[in-house]
């Protein structure tokens, strides 16, 4: 393959960058090209490979092919180390900050001039550079004395401190207020004004038009396009982002939805970091229907199951199964009153290294037949375990067999089948596909299905959404941990349910006034 | 009761020096995120080598030197262990206490009983050795102590006031942030570790050459145990050490001149490792851990990929 | 300086194969580096290796001396087996094992007029509550503080250590003991038998191979057995699970800590018939215990042979004291050195490693 040199005014050039990690393709030739002085956008879902792709860029991760050219010439970065010395920086999601130093301790750490602590010189300058980008700091404030925005600032100053010329942030605004958000945006312009030139990554639209002069959408590790942002609309960006395959026709029975079995009331759910995750989100899923919630991946949905599977503490709202309220009893509680969890990190449910058999009972060993006063009774583990194994045609050499040995979508077929023998009121399924074939994923939805008709109430997350839609009978979307809009699935709209997603579009009558009764 | 104060702090300084230098080292290892258990292994392994050179060469220097070498060694052992294979620091640390117990008892064995032929001399700093009553008192001790006692301001200087020390604290705060500005984990991890050990090495030469003066076989006695407790007692800070080494260097060598006032010797000696526990309970918050500020990575592994 | 830097690649799966395929080879260097050392010391490490065969298995007195010193081995090292399956880092056993000792000391001090067959399973239960107690306290640090486990079981070795001094030098000294720090023998009713002619207290064996083969049962026949294992492999699956950490937590430190105890109930009633200073009583059973966990890869059962081995080593190092004229902490080579490369190879079987200089 022949590569011409790239254009002139491009300051970052990317080549066909893979980047592989055990089990997963994170990057698959991806391309990318940013010119001199632009704020640029990587836009994409959650997992798309824009991380990935930027610690390439910055010498945490080596491609495994691939190119990288910097000013014009290619280059090969082993480390940050490397990164700096071009002149790139980054900023992650998770400040890299020391907590119990100051910042002008934090800002002049790694550089290698004088032996002694040049507080008044660093000082110095730290302030004069925070002044010229319009920036207010406290040189000898410690980090956890500070607010997300500021320790943020800190991060900008230790980029502009070693006089980094291309700065990438990733998802910037994640922990930010909306005003420090603005304050942001209004630094990111003086910036580049300056002759600085800063890639953006975020799965944020609304971010994406307001502050970016070009953009490159990302979609399962591949770039799909890149624009000039004025010539392009949020509309187009959000179907560029998740994508319009179309959709899967379904053989749905038609089952008429029964009672009420999970009704959330005002829900608010914090994020690990502390942040709203979940903000007054209320819906109700039926017996016999499958509730969808739809919605780019980060936008809360991880914190709303754990919240109803009691893995995550509730702020405020109520939890109600088959009307009793379950919003303070602990997981095991919840699981004797019939929630079943297919999470979406699986080996959160799962013990890799145990085998098959130890992992089919980890939800019912306490009950007999399996749990006998204070024994398990290896004979109805075991004829429990090969019912199992038979009746969901796991392809396993036996029941002893380590879990992690098998292949995803046996994995995932074991941890349905566990979840569904326990004949569940409600079955939380979260990302029930992600990661396996064609037709290991097709089992897995004829399975939920025959969940559906057998009357279960299942609830179910996913980033694919036309999985979602084909799924599901009723769908919601999700933004930003808020419900965004609520329908039957087969009058969804897919250009509003994207506009929806990207949190350009909430129905009216959602959110505080609305307890949400489907339509 | 003046005189038996005197005779306590005359007493104190030379059983904490050996402490002083183990607990010196031990703050810059653990400050750099790594908890070194091999301290009692390095002390001793040091004591022996100390006596051995300096007994076989005639010359005191090159025992002190070949002491702080072959702790140095020792501890890149379980740098090598710990920052590049990454194996359980605590598990690390105790194999090589084990083995440095091991084999300074081999090393030393002809060596037991014999007086060591070459000293080190108390040094009169003039003017102020004949002072009355302190003169004797403080300023007639060998340079060892005095140079415990110098290392303090210079290694608390070097710890806070210098990019050195920034760095090597920032490496045992957030490895994630050193590294991503450039910073070689692994090296000051080895430097720190490496540090430590010729530092405990030194504590067991100053047993075998200036206070016994001579090798006896598990001289140390438990020494390192007490620089891991008085490392976290003093709370990584080198002030601190200097206090508590004399404190807990007082405890041990009066315990005996105590017993006659009622209070217990064994007792005593549970106060190092009692307070430890309640400075690590105090500390365990996490407002707590930033007012005390203990090192956030300590016994964690650094790995750049893998987050 | 360049450092040559290793690159960690985490493995899916480890092979069965490959993992008694380190361990082996981890041995295997072991004996070698240690080999390096001997000769190095000037001592024929053929010949020391050989003596520390003979000593300690290849006679009819050695196996008895082996099987005695292998009691308490088993005793803590089946305890820490199911601490570490947990996930508790206790490495305070051989405090536990001294606290063990003083309560069963306490005990027959209390009710010496008692008959044997309730004194001695009195004395036994003090032993298990004494050495549970100390295990108690870093486990209720660490799941109600987060304190580390590792850091306070281990200064509470220390802690154990001066106590047994302080009863054996002050209020504990016996009236016959010419000056030496040392209780009075405990009355005969408190002696647990011997196998005649030898040392081993039979009942503390049976006790001990009945409980690892207990706690082999307990783990993978019992629903506690599961949640420990499931909390130790994977403790965000437990949590998923239902399953109440602090209770596990507590528990394992209590059963490994108790165990630790029996272990130096064993020593002071079946062995020394008093309370003696540590260092007499314990050579540092409680650490050596470690190594017998780990060698045995967690497996209480294993766990037997291993204390067997390491046992034998122990027995072997006095021998070649008496043999080579070396001194008694010797031996300390042979765990040091097998415990620094079996650890060591536990890493290969969870990444691929790859040298890049």
């Amino acid at each position: 393959m022949s590569s011409p040199l790239p254009d002139a005014t491009s300051t970052v050039v990317l080549r066909g960058i893979v980047k592989r990690f055990p089990g997963v393709l994170a990057n698959d030739g991806t391309n990318l090209e940013v010119r001199q002085g632009e704020i640029h956008a990587l836009l994409g879902e959650n997992g798309a490979g824009k991380t990935t792709l930027m610690n390439v860029l910055y010498g945490i991760y080596h491609p495994d092919e691939g190119e990288v050219w910097v000013n014009g010439q290619s280059v090969v970065i082993n480390s940050p180390q490397d990164a700096i010395r071009l002149g790139i920086g980054m900023i992650h999601q998770q400040y890299r900050l020391v907590q119990n130093h100051s910042v002008t301790e934090n800002i002049v750490l790694g550089l290698r001039e004088a032996f002694f602590f040049p507080e008044q010189e660093a000082r110095g300058r730290i302030i004069s550079l925070a002044e010229k980008y319009g920036m207010k700091v406290d040189p000898d404030a410690r980090i956890w004395q500070l607010s997300a925005g500021e320790q943020q600032r800190v991060e900008i100053l230790k980029a502009l401190y070693r006089g980094v010329k291309i700065l990438i942030m990733d998802e910037p605004t994640s922990m930010l207020t909306p005003g420090e958000a603005m304050e942001l945006l209004h630094i990111l312009r003086r910036m580049t004004a300056e002759g600085l030139t800063v890639i953006f990554i975020t799965h944020k639209l609304e971010e994406v038009v307001e502050v970016s002069d070009r953009v490159t959408v990302m979609r399962k590790g591949r770039s799909i396009s890149t624009l000039g942002t004025a010539k392009t609309t949020q509309k187009e960006l959000a179907q560029l982002m998740v994508g319009r395959d179309v959709l899967f026709h379904l053989d749905k029975k038609p089952v008429q939805a029964g009672d009420v079995v999970l009704k959330i009331e005002e829900l608010q759910v914090s994020s690990d970091k502390g942040l709203p995750a979940v903000v007054d989100f209320a819906v109700q899923v039926r017996a016999g229907e499958i509730f969808g919630i739809a919605g780019v991946s980060g936008n809360g949905q991880r914190e709303l199951v754990e919240a109803i599977a009691g893995l995550r503490p509730v702020s405020d709202g109520r939890i109600l199964i088959k009307g009793e309220d379950v919003t303070q009893l602990p997981p095991r509680s919840r699981i004797e009153r019939g929630i079943s969890f297919v999470p979406g990190e699986r080996w959160m449910a799962l013990i890799p290294s145990m085998s098959i058999a130890d992992n089919l009972i980890l939800k019912n060993y306490t009950r007999s037949p399996i749990g006998r006063g204070f024994f398990v009774d290896r004979e109805a583990v075991a004829s429990h375990v090969d019912g199992l194994i038979g009746t969901y045609a796991i392809a396993t050499p036996d029941r002893h067999t380590p879990i992690k040995k098998l292949s995803g979508g046996n994995i995932q077929r074991a941890l349905l089948a566990r979840e569904i023998s326990e004949k569940p009121a409600l079955l939380i399924v979260a990302q029930p596909t992600s990661g396996l074939d064609v037709g290991a994923t097709e089992t897995i939805w004829q399975l939920l299905l025959a969940e559906r008709e057998r009357g279960t109430a299942v609830l179910l997350i996913s980033d694919d959404l036309k999985e979602t839609l084909s799924l599901s009978d009723h769908v919601a979307v999700i933004f930003e941990g808020q419900l965004m809009g609520q329908f039957a699935a087969r009058e969804a709209d897919l250009d509003q349910i994207s506009l929806m997603m990207a949190g350009a579009l909430r129905l009216p009558g959602m959110g505080e006034s609305n307890a949400g009764e489907p339509a | 009761m003046l005189e038996f104060i005197l005779a306590a702090v005359r007493a104190a300084i030379p059983a904490g020096t050996p402490l002083l230098y183990g607990t010196l080292g031990e703050v810059y290892a653990e400050r750099s995120g790594v908890l070194n258990l091999g301290v009692e292994g390095m002390m001793i392994m040091g004591a022996v080598s100390g006596f051995a050179v300096a007994q076989t060469t005639g010359n005191v220097w090159l025992g002190i030197l070949a002491a702080a070498v072959v702790g140095g060694l020792m501890a890149l052992i379980h740098a090598f262990a710990s920052v590049t294979l990454r194996v359980n620091q605590v598990v690390s640390g105790l194999a090589l206490t084990m083995l440095g117990l091991g084999m300074s008892g081999m090393m030393g064995k002809r060596f037991v009983g014999q007086p060591l032929a070459v000293r080190l001399q108390p040094i009169n700093i003039p003017g102020l050795s004949d002072l009355p009553v302190i003169g004797p008192l403080l300023f007639r001790f060998d340079i060892l102590v005095y140079l415990s006692v110098l290392l303090v301001p210079v290694l608390w200087f070097v710890l806070y006031k210098t990019r050195l020390g920034v760095t090597l604290r920032s490496v045992g705060e957030n490895p994630a942030a050193a590294d991503a500005l450039g910073v070689s984990v692994t090296m000051v991890r080895y430097s720190a570790v490496a540090f430590g050990g010729m530092m405990a090495g030194i504590g067991g030469a100053y047993l075998s050459i200036s206070y016994a003066p001579a090798w006896i076989e598990g001289m140390t006695a438990g020494a390192g145990w007490i620089v891991v407790a008085l490392t976290i007692f003093a709370i990584w800070d080198p002030r601190r050490a200097l206090l508590g080494a004399y404190l807990f260097g007082g405890v041990r060598v009066l315990q005996f001149r105590l017993q006659p006032l009622g209070i217990s010797p064994n007792l005593l000696n549970m106060l190092p490792f009692l307070l430890t526990i309640l400075v690590l309970w105090l500390s365990s918050g996490e407002a707590a851990k930033r007012r005390i500020g203990s090192p956030a990575a300590l016994m964690t592994a650094f790995s750049r990929e893998e987050r | 300086m360049n450092i040559p830097r290793i690159r960690f690649e985490k493995r899916l799966s480890s092979p069965q194969w490959l993992t008694l395929a380190s361990l082996i080879v981890a041995l295997l260097l072991a004996m070698l580096t240690i080999a390096i050392i001997f000769q190095l010391l000037g001592v024929n490490p053929l010949i020391a290796f050989q003596r520390i065969f003979r000593g300690g298995f290849g006679s009819v007195y050695g196996l008895q001396e082996t099987m005695t010193k292998s009691i308490p081995l088993i005793l803590a090292g089946v305890g820490l087996t199911l601490a570490f399956k947990g996930r508790m880092y206790n490495i305070g056993a051989e405090g536990q094992l001294l606290i063990g000792a003083i309560f069963a000391t306490g005990v027959s001090r209390a009710f010496p007029e008692l008959p044997a067959y309730i004194l001695l399973p009195a004395m036994f239960l003090g032993g298990f509550v004494g050495g549970a107690l100390w295990a108690v306290v870093p486990a209720i640090l660490k799941t109600r503080f987060r304190v580390d486990e590792v850091l306070t079981s281990l200064m509470l070795v220390y802690v154990a250590n001066e106590a047994v001094k302080f009863l054996v030098y002050g209020p504990w000294r016996g009236t016959d003991t010419r000056g030496f720090p040392i209780t009075d023998e405990f009355p005969d009713a408190a002696h647990i038998p011997n196998i005649l002619g030898t040392r081993i207290h039979y009942p503390t064996l049976i006790i001990a191979i009945l409980l690892a083969v207990l706690i082999y049962l307990l783990l993978v026949r019992t629903k506690l057995g599961y949640e420990i294992r499931v909390t130790g492999e994977n403790p965000d699956a437990a949590r998923y699970a239902g399953m109440d950490y602090q209770k596990i937590a507590l528990l394992v430190m209590i059963i490994s800590g108790g165990l630790a105890g029996l272990a130096g109930m064993g020593e002071v009633a079946g062995i020394h018939y008093r309370l003696r200073p540590p260092e007499a009583i314990s050579p540092g059973y409680g650490f050596t215990a470690i190594i017998v966990a780990w060698l045995a890869r967690l497996n209480p059962l294993a766990a037997i042979l291993t204390a067997f081995l390491l046992g034998g080593l122990l027995v072997g190092g006095d021998a070649i004291q008496i043999a080579l004229n070396l001194p008694a902490a010797t031996v300390q080579i042979f765990n040091g050195v097998i415990l620094l490369f079996v650890i060591s190879s536990e890493l290969f079987n969870q990444y691929r490693l790859r040298l890049e200089v």
